[in-house]
């Protein structure tokens, strides 16, 4: 126990990996063995994370349980783990994700030893990007995540998932490019991937050094925007997104639910962890270019999410509509750091991610449980299920209109507080994002319309293809999200008090 | 209890009674349906006791009761969200728990209980009928149980706890929930048949049309937060705040910050009070099970949109001094004068008894926001809460006529007959008394009769206001439109009650149950009632022998109490001459109406009385410029964006990756690499190892011979090199 305490960050990133390990040795038609020990495995770490987050001291500034191993010296790279309220938030995410996703997977009968393998190794990468105060072990994780992913999507997708695959995987993989670049700059250039040592370093530079024969804020912006492109590949952010509605169309249901819930997290994460700090003035100087970009994912994504006749394709450009409010209130932070507004900006960008974890992941895991049964994602072959399906009906508006960002459920706390935010520092590009709120409401009531409403279509009624409603299995995995969703939009002062007390001491 | 505590507490019961009927109870309809009766009986008898409490308090507009929490952290400051009742809440709230209580006891009564199954019904279709054998032996078509009535009972219990939340805010933002979340049921019970295409398209429209104004409402909620760094109104409401806010210019329009924040506000209102040009999603609600949701839509929800803009009053009126109206003011009041009279033209031409209601619905709720342009605070909020009841009155009375009228569709058994058609009406005060007179006292406060209707003494101030303050136009224009609101209110009572049944169906028609006539009656004492509590202390004859006590009361709101007009004779006799002349005209133009004729007017109108019955054209204009553009916009604009433009150029870095690639294998790699230096380097191994093979004799003779040569060679150049 006093090791646990101790070391509670790494236990929580590896327990994962030794619960793939026991996987391992399960042989491989037990299946039911092998998917209760990855359910009950997954939820350690959600037990852990719940504990770290009760005692996490909110009102510290800096990282806690923070933890620190030789990796590789020669290049001064330690393996340097700890969390702010910042990350602690999208541990916490990702722990109550997992568990959700493997239950979401107890369906799944095609080679279930290595799906669950690879759901709990990529948890394991998700945590650690999350958890990382070492660049270059960010940069590991960041792309480890990658692997299991692309293995989901190959093996367990849908038809056109080769495609989809190697898209994602390849897209991803040239964005780090840049970032693998740039971190090794900064490695090179100060002996240290240390986080706080280079964020504290790179911004003591004198504006009159030279860099590689190039002036400081020449190099600065260049390594600006290969941060911004990896993260903005990652998000994503428009134009950069077209990988997105591909991977998650193409996906079995639990790996669009970590792929929207969390994955998509990195990229946001990566931009307030390093790209904030680390550029500042850089970020100030082009708030604009990202806060186009964003409005310009906030009302495409609307439109082309509003444009699907595949369910589960307006689901996912539904996520690029959402993640375009995150980048919103991280653009108007970055334009003015350290004011009232900014911090407003920022907390409703947090608590957008964590809000959008929960509400994506529960869209998708909706869309799952009708594909199953109907074998079909096309919006015009389903219609007036609600009398067959009551229970399913019920929980797919709820979760579609967490989406829509009603009062009184989460979303609307979030986009709130990011319209309100940088209403104050770009109103323009906010005025204009409305165009993408707006539309969030027709996409969101097309899918309620094709899938539930309007006349029966009698094919569903009757005989072998009779629709039988959501089970209780499935019940329980979408029983946390809509918990959480009611609970963060009644009262969300549990948690925005930890987003919003790091935000304040980081920015 | 204290007050506060009582009045955190009124949104309470009927939340819980949604989630309750959900989870729980939604197999049992008479569980569901007490719980949700009992709730709003909860919440009315809280609101009952708030409201005489207020009313009994000295000083109560410098002394409300508030109370409030801490809800967001915002840097190192909350977001601080509470309840405020003070004297324009309390009368909202009072009006709002009688009409709420008396829906859900209405709806209990509307939608069949205790009647048969039917025998074809679906949920999520209207209930159709179920045949029933008499002691006889004789078939009989009854009317049927609704197949969703749990669920109806859910929804109007998450209704009444938005609307509850509304009315109680302290604070912008709880406002904003209240109002999205009765927008939330709004569209889920004017879509409750869902499975009628009609029907799931207006809960659509109604949700997106509002919408449309909701954004610019969370603009200017944002604005306003961002601006003063509160959104609790009575912290806003301050002079120093209204004076900064009145002094700052912004960019657009060059309009006061107040006068664009109260702008963007007030196109929220424009949205859910249905006003012009947002006013389209109102008329095709009443697609909802028919008089419940119709009244829900009509005479309370609309209503929140006027109350947030008496709410807002304040700001709205920051930088006006008494003579010249702001530029905000004038557009609120265009707007309002303009839908007055622009929805009182289309309702003359309806002949559904419901879309009647509806547009004088927004022509009433017209009246209110011209009031508030031209900044009469009191008779606005005055003619919102008489008309509230008096409109929920006509509305349940209209349901109870088609009640009725469906009881004798389903007794001859032919479908074919519309049972909300007025022309298919007539004669009906003899079937159904209860309902007659209590829709004629309703209908006649709408028109504004004289001296014992409520809407009357309501109306009369706006005019008044009008001609007080010499907006010649607008008083006009309102004129002219409750001259029409007498008309076309005549209209109706004579085409559904007087004459003779036009058709069978008429003939055969039913009083309703207890259920639903006891909330008539209810109602029908206040649509006169409530008049009598704001005449005006100078009214010839009978002023001043009752207190004007709703302008004492709710004018306390404002931090300055504000002036009661001037008597003066002109606006009352025009009040008088359109009022009694409107529904002179409508009960002479259609007492000889028959069966079968066209509607008198048709003829001498013109074609425009089919622009009239088409409402201007709006839904096609819409359809045209902003639906069509935007479904294009998301199919092939996006579609082509993404899936051509954007993945083809991704893809075409593939092709010259796999260009580059092919390059690399075909050019370089198989010719140099495999054939030059890969097969090349073997080939003259091969070559040589073949072409050396002959020197491999096996002969002692011809090795010892090369070894020789070599050994000589070696020792010459050995030798040379050494000896030189």
């Amino acid at each position: 126990m006093d090791f646990i305490s101790t070391h509670l960050l790494t236990t929580i990133l590896f327990f994962p990996v030794l619960a793939a390990l026991i996987i391992l040795f399960i042989p491989g038609d037990q299946i039911k063995a092998i998917r209760w020990t990855a359910l009950l495995s997954s939820l350690v770490p959600l037990g852990l994370s719940v504990w770290l987050w009760l005692s996490f001291s909110a009102g510290t500034a800096g990282f806690q349980f923070e933890e620190q191993y030789l990796w590789y010296e020669a290049i001064h790279s330690t393996f340097h783990v700890g969390v702010d309220g910042l990350s602690l938030t999208m541990v916490l995410l990702t722990t109550l994700l997992t568990p959700l996703a493997i239950l979401a997977s107890f369906n799944i009968t095609d080679r279930v030893k290595p799906y669950m393998m690879l759901f709990l190794f990529l948890e394991m990468g998700m945590l650690g990007v999350f958890m990382a105060l070492d660049l270059l072990i960010f940069f590991v994780f960041w792309e480890i995540g990658l692997v299991p992913m692309y293995f989901l999507i190959n093996q367990w997708g849908s038809a056109n998932r080769n495609y989809a695959s190697l898209k994602f995987m390849i897209y991803t993989m040239g964005g780090s490019l840049g970032l693998l670049l740039a971190i090794q700059l900064l490695g090179v250039l100060f002996q240290t991937y240390d986080l706080q040592e280079l964020t504290r370093l790179w911004n003591a530079l004198p504006a009159d050094a030279v860099i590689l024969g190039l002036s400081v804020s020449t190099v600065k912006a260049v390594a600006f925007w290969a941060f911004v492109i990896a993260f903005a590949i990652k998000v994503p952010v428009w134009p950069f997104h077209t990988w997105l509605p591909d991977a998650h169309t193409e996906a079995p249901t639990a790996g669009s639910m970590l792929l929207a819930g969390v994955l998509l997290k990195l990229g946001a994460y990566g931009f307030l962890r390093l790209v904030l700090p680390l550029y500042p003035a850089q970020s100030a100087q082009f708030a604009g270019a990202l806060a186009f970009l964003a409005v310009m994912a906030i009302i495409f994504g609307a439109f082309g999410s509003f444009g699907q006749t595949d369910f589960k394709r307006l689901v996912a450009y539904s996520s690029i509509n959402h993640m375009g409010f995150v980048l919103l209130g991280i653009a108007a932070a970055a334009k003015a750091v350290g004011t009232l507004d900014a911090t407003i900006a920022l907390d409703g960008a947090v608590l957008q991610m964590f809000n959008h974890g929960l509400s994506a992941a529960g869209m998708f895991f909706l869309v799952g449980v009708i594909y199953e049964r109907t074998h079909t994602r096309d919006l015009n072959k389903l219609g007036g299920l609600f009398p067959l399906v009551p229970v399913y009906g019920t929980i797919l508006v709820f979760t579609s209109m967490a989406s829509l960002g009603l009062p009184t459920l989460n979303g609307f706390v979030s986009e709130f507080m990011v319209v309100r935010g940088s209403f104050a520092i770009l109103p323009v590009y906010t005025a204009l994002a409305m165009i993408g709120l707006l539309m969030t409401g027709a996409y969101i009531l097309k899918g309620i319309k094709q899938v539930l409403h309007g006349p029966l279509n009698e094919h569903w009624a009757h005989g072998e293809h009779k629709l039988t409603d959501i089970n209780l299995r499935e019940i329980i995995v979408m029983a946390p999200l809509m918990v959480l969703i009611l609970v963060i939009g009644l009262w969300p002062m549990w948690i925005l008090d930890v987003i919003n007390k790091a935000m304040t001491m980081l920015f | 209890m204290t007050t506060e505590t009582l009045i955190w507490l009124l949104p309470l019961p009927p939340l819980l009674a949604f989630f309750l009927i959900v989870l729980f109870t939604n197999k049992n309809k008479a569980l569901s349906h007490s719980i949700a009766v009992g709730a709003a009986l909860l919440s009315f008898a809280g609101s009952m006791v708030v409201f005489f409490r207020a009313v009994g308090a000295e000083h109560f507009g410098e002394h409300p009761f508030t109370s409030f929490v801490n809800w967001l952290p915002t840097g190192d400051t909350f977001l601080k969200i509470g309840v405020l009742i003070d004297p324009l809440s309390a009368v909202t709230l009072f009006f709002v728990a009688w009409t709420i209580l008396m829906i859900f006891i209405y709806s209990v009564g509307y939608h069949n209980f205790g009647q048969p199954q039917g025998d074809h019904d679906h949920k999520g279709l209207p209930p159709h009928g179920a045949t029933v054998a008499d002691a006889h032996g004789h078939q009989h078509t009854v009317l049927s149980v609704e197949p969703m009535y749990s669920r109806f009972f859910a929804f109007i219990g998450l209704f009444a706890f938005g609307m509850y939340t509304l009315v109680i805010s302290d604070n912008l933002l709880t406002l904003f929930v209240g109002w999205e979340v009765m927008g939330l049921c709004s569209y889920l019970l004017i879509g409750f048949w869902f499975a009628k295409p009609s029907a799931r398209a207006a809960g659509i429209k109604a949700f997106m049309t509002t919408r449309v104004g909701d954004v610019f409402m969370l603009l200017g909620i944002a604005f306003l937060y961002s601006a003063t760094g509160t959104l609790t109104f009575r912290e806003i409401f301050t002079v120093e705040t209204l004076h900064v806010l009145a002094t700052t210019i912004t960019p657009v329009f060059g309009l006061s910050a107040a006068g664009l924040i109260a702008l963007l506000l007030f196109i929220g209102t424009i949205g859910k009070s249905a006003q012009w040009p947002l006013h389209i999603w109102l008329p095709d609600a009443m697609e909802g099970p028919t008089p419940v949701s119709a009244m829900i839509h009509a005479a309370t929800m609309v209503s929140a949109g006027v109350y947030a803009v008496l709410r807002m009053f304040p700001l709205l009126t920051a930088d006006f001094h008494g003579h010249n109206l702001t530029p905000t003011m004038s557009v609120v009041a265009f707007i309002g004068t303009f839908t007055a009279i622009f929805a009182a033209t289309i309702a003359l031409a309806q002949n559904d008894i419901k879309k009647v209601l509806a547009y004088s619905t927004i022509s009433q709720l017209g009246f209110m926001i011209a009031a508030l342009g031209m900044g009469a605070y009191i008779a606005a909020a005055f003619h919102l809460v008489t008309h509230a009841f008096f409109k929920a009155l006509l509305f349940l009375g209209s349901g109870s006529v088609i009640h009725g009228m469906e009881h004798g569709v389903l007794h001859t058994g032919n479908h074919h007959i519309d049972p909300q058609d007025m022309l298919n009406m007539g004669g009906l005060r003899k079937k159904m008394p209860i309902t007659f007179w209590t829709f004629l006292i309703g209908g006649f406060a709408l028109s504004g009769f004289p001296l014992v209707t409520a809407g009357f003494w309501s109306k009369d101030e706006i005019l008044a206001d009008a001609f007080a303050h010499g907006h010649w136009t607008i008083l006009a224009t309102l004129s002219i439109a409750a001259l029409m609101t007498a008309f076309y209110t005549m209209r109706q009572i004579t085409l559904t009650f007087f004459g003779e049944p036009r058709t069978k169906e008429a003939e055969h028609a039913h009083e309703t149950p207890w259920t639903m006539t006891l909330p008539l009656a209810f109602l029908s004492v206040f649509a006169v009632g409530f008049g009598w509590v704001g005449i005006p202390e100078h009214f010839p004859g009978i002023g001043g022998l009752l207190p004007n006590w709703f302008h004492h009361f709710v004018g306390g709101t404002l931090l300055e109490h504000p002036e009661a007009v001037e008597f003066s004779p002109i606006p009352l006799i025009i009040s008088l001459v359109v009022a009694l002349g409107g529904l002179a005209l409508g009960w002479l133009v259609y007492k000889d109406f028959k069966a079968g004729q066209p509607d008198p007017l048709q003829k001498p109108f013109g074609p425009l009385y089919g622009f009239l019955q088409n409402k201007w054209y709006f839904d096609e204009f819409y359809a045209f410029f902003v639906i069509q553009p935007v479904i294009w916009i998301s199919e092939v604009f996006t579609n082509a964006m993404d899936r051509g433009f954007i993945d083809g150029v991704l893809h075409s870095f593939g092709k010259v990756a796999l260009w580059i690639g092919d390059l690399f294998r075909n050019k370089f790699d198989k010719p140099f690499i495999n054939e030059f230096l890969g097969d090349g380097t073997a080939a003259i191994f091969q070559k040589a190892g073949h072409e050396l093979r002959y020197t491999q004799t096996g002969r002692i003779q011809s090795y010892l011979i090369v070894s020789a040569s070599f050994l000589i060679v070696l020792v010459a150049v050995l030798a040379y090199l050494f000896l030189a």
